[in-house]
C-alpha cells in the first residue's frame, strides 16, 4: 500500500517528461534517450513510407490502362525499383524494431535506456545517411532500374546509379545491425531484478529473435554489396560472367540475407500482435512458451530456405527439393502463433478498439499471405506462378498486410504512452476499415491475374487483365487514403487529443507503469514486476482515472484477486 | 509475487555514480558484461562479413582447382610468414596490455599497446611491398590482369609503393610536428600521444624495409625460375606464353622495354609450347580471379588492421591520461578481442592463399 501522494507522483501526468525536459533542436539531434530516438525513427520511417507509397500509387495509376499510362518504360522500371528499395531497406526493416521497439523495449524490462545509447543514435544517423544515398540515386538523375534485388549481370551493366543505391543499402545494413546488437545486449544484461526470460513480454522475444537475424544475416548482405560495387568498378570477375564470374552466386548471397530479412520484417510485427491480442482480450496469452520459441524457430529455420527464391535459376533438383521441404517447415511455427492468438481470443473479453481492429486485420491478412506462400514453396506450382503477380500479391500480404498493419496497430496501442494523449477511436477504426478494405481490393485481384499468367514488372499488358488492374488501382488509392487517415488521427491526437492516464488499457507489462508520457529516466519508482499477461494485477484507480498495480492501490478500494487462470 | 516495499518505492533523486559508469547502468559489473557481450556479437558480425569472401574462395577453388593450385606461386610465402609472425607477436603484446590494464598499470599497458600498434603498421608496410611488387608485374584483379614477368634490381622502389606511402609520409611528418608543438605548449600527454603515433607510422617504414630485404633475397630465386621454365609452375609458363603472344604485335615497337624479360625465357619457349599452351589457353587469364579474391580478402583485412590501429590509438591515449583501473578496463579488453579476431582472420588467410597445394 502506498499513500495517495506517492501514487499521484508516480502515475499522474507529469509536468516535465522526456518530450519537454530539454528543448531546442540540438536536444533532439544529440539525444541519447531511446524514447526520443524511437520518435525520430518513427518520423523518418513514416516519411520513407509516404515517399515509397507515392511511387506505388504512380505505378498503380500507370497500370490502370493496359497499354500503360504516363510513364516511359525506363521510368516505370526506375519507379518500381525505388518503390521496392525504399520500402524494404528504409521503411519495413527498421519500422517496428527501430521505431516502436526502441521506445518500448527498455521500458518493458524496467531499464533506463538501451545498453549502448550512442550506438543507438549512430544507428539513426546511419539510417538517414543510407536513405539519403538511396534518394541520391533519384536526385542525381541516374535513377535505378535493377529492381530492389540488384541482380547481376544487369546491375553491373546498367548505366543507372547502382553504386549510390547499393552503398545506401550497405549503410542501412549497419544501421540495422546496430539496432539488433543493442537489443540483444539490452535484453540479456539489463532486465529488471527478478525478470526471468519467461516473464518477458512476447514482443521482446520476437525482437530478440529478430535481432539474432539482423546480426547473422546482415553482414553477408554487406559483403555482397561491397563485392557488387567492386565488380562494377573493377570487374573482379566474381559475379560477372563476362570475366568468368557466377551471377547465380550473387543470387545465393543476396537471398541468404534477404530471405531472413523477411523475418526481420514480420517477426517484430508478430510480437506486437501477441501484445495487442492479449491486452484487448484481457486474457492471459495462450501458449506463451510456444509463441516465444516459435519466434526463435522461425528465426533459425529462416536461414535454411533462401534457395526457394531460385527454383528457376538452375539449381540442382536435389537442392531445390530440400529448400522446398524446409520452406514448408517454416509454416509450422507460423501456424503455432496464429492458433495461439485465436485461442487467446476464445472466451476473452474482447475490446474492439482501433489497435485490436488492426490486430484482427493482421491475423486475417497474414494468414492469407502465409498460406499463399505454400503455393510458391511447392516446386510444381512455383514453376507456373514464379515472376507473376501472384508473387507480388503474396509478399504484399505478408509485408503490408502483416508488418504495416501491425505497425499501425502498435502505434495506436502505444501512442497514449508515447504522447500522453488519446486518439479518436471511431476515426481510428474507420482508418483501419479503409486500410483493410483497400488492401484486399488492391491485392486479391493480383492473385487472380497472377495465377492466370500476368507477369510482374511489366509496364504494359494484355487487355484481358485490365479489369483486375483497375480494381487493384482503386484499392491502392483507398489503401493510401486509409494509411494517410490513420497517421492523421494519430498526429492530431499527439497535439490535441484528450489527456490520458498511465495505463488506460489495463495492460500489465512494465512500460505502462511509467507516467504518460514517461519521465526522461522512464520510471521515477522501482517498477513492480508482474507476469506481463496477468491483467488481474492491475486495478482501477478512481482518482487517477487509470489502472495501477494492485500493490500500490488504496487497500480500501481494491477488489479481491480472481482465481489465477491455469492452462 | 515478492512482497513490495511500497514505502521505499521511489528512486532516490540523486545518483552517486562512479565517473566511468554510464547513468543507465546499475553498476560496473553490468556495464562490463554488456560491453563484453556487445563486442562478442560484433565479432560474430565481423566473421560473417568475411564469410561471403570465404564462400566465394571455396566455390572458385572447387570450380577451378588448377588455378588455385598454381596461382599461389605468385605469392611470397616468406613475406606471408613474416607477417603472420608479426601479427602473432602483436596478439601477445595485446594480451599483455589487457593484463596490465586489469592491474591498473597504465604505463605498462600503454607500452604494450604501442608495440601492438607498431606491429600492425609493420604488417601494412610488408603488405605494401607485396602489393606494389605484384602491380609492377601486372598482377591485378581479373579484368586488368596482364602478367609481364621481369625481375627488378634489389631495393628497386616501385612507383606503386611511392603512391601507397604518400599518406604514411604525411602522417609521420604531421605526428612529429604535432608532438613537438604539444611539448612546446607543455601538454605532456598529448606530446607523448603524438610521439607514439609517429613511432607507429615509423613501423610502416620498417615493414617496407624488411619487405624489400626479403624481396632482394628472393629475387635470385625468381630469376632462376624464369630462366628455366620447365622448373617453373605450370601457370607461370602459361602466362609467359600468353604474354609472348600478346607482345608479338608490339614488342618491337615498344623498343627494348621488355628486352630483359623476353630474353630470359626465350630458350624455354619450345619446351613449354607443347603441354601448357595447348592444355589451358584460358589458364593465364583466369588466374585473375584468384587475385580478385586475393585482393578482396587481404584488402578487407588491411582495412580492419587500419581500423584496429585507430581503436588501439584511442586505448593508448586513455593509458596516457591514466583511465584504467582494476574495476574499469573494459574498453582495453574489447579492443583486445577485436585485435585477436583480426589476427585470427589472417591466420586463416595465410594458408588458404599462400600455402595451398
Ligand atoms: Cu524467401
Amino acid at each position: 500500500m502506498a499513500s495517495a501522494e506517492i501514487r499521484n507522483k508516480i502515475f499522474d501526468t507529469p509536468e516535465t517528461n522526456y518530450l519537454n525536459h530539454t528543448r531546442g533542436w540540438k536536444s533532439w539531434a544529440f539525444t541519447l534517450d531511446h524514447k526520443r530516438i524511437g520518435v525520430m525513427y518513427l518520423i523518418g520511417v513514416t516519411i520513407a513510407l509516404f515517399l515509397a507509397g507515392a511511387f506505388a500509387l504512380v505505378l498503380r495509376w500507370h497500370l490502370f490502362w493496359f497499354e500503360g499510362g504516363f510513364l516511359s518504360n525506363e521510368m516505370y522500371n526506375q519507379m518500381f525499383t525505388l518503390h521496392g528499395a525504399i520500402m524494404v531497406f528504409s521503411f519495413i526493416i527498421p519500422s517496428v524494431p527501430a521505431a516502436l521497439g526502441n521506445f518500448v523495449l527498455p521500458m518493458m524490462i524496467g531499464a533506463k535506456d538501451v545498453a549502448f545509447p550512442r550506438m543507438n543514435l549512430m544507428s539513426f544517423y546511419l539510417w538517414i545517411a543510407g536513405t539519403c544515398c538511396l534518394a541520391a540515386a533519384i536526385l542525381s538523375g541516374y535513377g535505378l532500374d535493377t529492381g530492389w534485388t540488384f541482380y547481376t549481370p544487369y546491375s553491373i551493366e546498367t548505366s543507372t546509379g547502382v553504386i549510390f543505391a547499393t552503398f545506401g543499402a550497405f549503410i542501412l545494413g549497419f544501421s540495422s545491425i546496430f539496432t539488433g546488437l543493442n537489443f540483444l545486449v539490452t535484453v540479456n544484461t539489463m532486465r529488471a531484478p527478478g525478470q526471468s526470460w519467461f516473464k518477458l513480454p512476447l514482443f521482446l522475444w520476437s525482437l530478440y529473435a529478430t535481432s539474432i537475424i539482423q546480426i547473422l544475416a546482415t553482414p553477408v548482405l554487406g559483403i555482397t554489396l561491397l563485392m557488387l560495387i567492386a565488380e562494377r568498378t573493377m570487374h573482379i570477375g566474381i559475379f560477372d560472367p563476362k570475366y568468368g564470374g557466377d551471377p547465380v552466386l550473387f543470387q545465393h548471397f543476396f537471398w541468404f540475407y534477404s530471405h531472413p530479412a523477411v523475418y526481420i520484417m514480420i517477426l517484430p510485427a508478430m510480437g506486437v500482435i501477441s501484445e495487442l491480442i492479449s491486452v484487448y482480450s484481457q486474457k492471459r496469452i495462450f501458449g506463451y512458451s510456444f509463441i516465444a520459441f516459435s519466434s526463435v524457430a522461425i528465426a533459425l529455420l529462416g536461414f535454411l530456405v533462401w534457395g526457394h527464391h531460385m527454383f528457376t535459376s538452375g539449381q540442382s533438383p536435389m537442392v531445390t527439393l530440400i529448400f522446398s521441404a524446409i520452406t514448408f517447415t517454416v509454416a509450422i511455427p507460423s501456424a503455432v502463433k496464429v492458433f495461439n492468438w485465436l485461442a487467446t481470443l476464445y472466451k476473452g473479453s474482447i475490446l474492439l478498439n482501433t489497435p485490436m481492429c488492426y490486430a484482427l486485420s493482421f491475423i486475417f491478412l497474414f494468414g492469407i499471405g502465409g498460406l499463399t506462400g505454400l503455393f510458391l514453396g511447392a516446386l510444381s506450382t512455383d514453376i507456373h506462378l514464379h515472376d507473376t503477380y501472384f508473387v507480388v500479391a503474396h509478399f504484399h500480404f505478408v509485408m503490408v498486410g502483416g508488418t504495416l498493419t501491425a505497425l499501425l496497430g502498435g502505434l495506436f496501442h502505444w501512442w497514449p504512452k508515447m504522447f500522453g494523449r488519446m486518439y479518436n477511436d471511431m476515426l481510428g477504426r474507420i482508418s483501419c476499415f479503409l486500410v483493410f478494405a483497400g488492401f484486399n481490393l488492391t491485392f486479391f485481384p493480383q492473385f487472380v491475374m497472377g495465377s492466370r499468367g500476368m507477369p510482374r514488372r511489366y509496364a504494359s499488358y494484355d487487355p484481358e487483365f485490365q479489369i483486375f488492374h483497375q480494381w487493384s488501382t482503386f484499392g491502392a488509392s483507398i489503401l493510401g487514403f486509409g494509411i494517410l487517415m490513420s497517421f492523421g488521427v494519430l498526429l492530431y491526437a499527439a497535439f490535441y487529443g484528450k489527456r490520458c492516464g498511465a495505463n488506460p488499457f489495463k495492460a500489465a507489462s512494465l512500460e505502462w507503469q511509467s507516467s504518460s508520457p514517461p519521465d526522461f529516466h522512464n520510471f521515477i519508482h522501482k517498477p513492480i514486476l508482474h507476469d506481463p499477461y496477468d491483467f488481474d494485477s492491475q486495478v482501477y484507480d478512481k482518482d487517477l482515472d487509470t489502472y495501477i498495480p494492485r500493490e500500490l492501490a488504496d487497500p480500501k478500494t481494491v477488489p479481491p484477486r480472481r482465481e489465477p487462470v491455469h492452462h | 509475487m515478492a512482497v513490495v516495499d511500497t514505502d521505499n518505492i521511489l528512486e532516490e533523486e540523486h545518483h552517486h555514480h562512479e565517473p566511468f559508469i554510464a547513468h543507465h547502468f546499475d553498476d560496473a559489473e553490468q556495464q562490463f558484461d554488456s560491453g563484453k557481450l556487445g563486442i562478442w556479437l560484433f565479432l560474430v558480425t565481423e566473421i560473417l562479413f568475411f564469410s561471403g569472401l570465404f564462400v566465394a574462395y571455396t566455390l572458385y577453388r572447387i570450380h577451378h582447382p588448377e588455378i588455385f593450385e598454381q596461382a599461389h606461386h605468385f605469392l611470397d610465402k616468406r613475406l606471408g610468414a613474416l607477417n603472420t609472425i608479426v601479427l602473432l607477436f602483436s596478439s601477445l603484446t595485446m594480451a599483455l596490455g589487457v593484463h596490465a590494464a586489469q592491474n591498473g598499470d597504465n604505463k605498462k599497458c600503454g607500452l604494450y599497446v604501442l608495440i601492438t600498434m607498431v606491429c600492425a603498421a609493420m604488417f601494412l608496410g610488408v603488405k605494401a611491398i607485396e602489393y606494389s611488387h605484384k602491380w609492377d608485374l601486372g598482377i591485378f584483379v581479373r579484368s586488368e590482369f596482364s602478367y609481364h614477368p621481369h625481375t627488378a634490381e634489389p631495393f628497386h622502389v616501385s612507383p606503386y609503393l611511392i603512391k601507397l606511402s604518400v599518406i604514411p609520409v604525411l602522417l609521420l611528418v604531421g605526428f612529429i610536428a604535432a608532438s613537438f608543438f604539444a611539448r612546446a605548449s607543455s601538454k605532456v600527454a598529448l606530446s607523448k600521444f603524438m610521439g607514439g603515433l609517429a613511432i607507429t607510422v615509423g613501423g610502416y617504414f620498417v615493414g617496407v624495409l624488411i619487405g624489400m630485404t626479403f624481396m632482394a633475397l628472393t629475387a635470385e630465386n625468381e630469376h632462376a625460375q624464369l630462366e628455366s621454365p620447365s622448373q617453373a609452375p605450370l601457370v607461370l609458363r602459361a602466362l609467359t606464353l600468353d604474354d609472348d603472344k600478346h607482345d608479338d604485335g608490339h614488342a618491337d615497337a615498344d623498343g627494348d622495354a621488355h628486352a630483359d624479360g623476353d630474353h630470359s625465357h626465350a630458350d624455354g619457349e619450345d619446351h613449354a609450347h607443347g603441354d601448357s599452351h595447348a592444355k589451358s589457353p584460358d589458364l593465364g587469364r583466369d588466374v585473375g580471379i584468384f587475385f580478385s579474391i586475393y585482393y578482396c580478402m587481404t584488402g578487407l583485412h588491411a582495412i580492419h588492421i587500419i581500423a584496429g590501429i585507430v581503436a588501439l590509438a584511442w586505448i593508448y591515449w586513455r593509458c596516457l591520461v591514466v583511465h584504467w583501473r582494476p574495476d574499469y578496463f573494459g574498453p582495453v579488453d574489447y579492443v583486445g578481442l577485436y585485435w585477436h579476431l583480426v589476427d585470427l582472420i589472417w591466420i586463416y588467410l595465410f594458408p588458404l592463399l599462400y600455402l595451398i597445394d
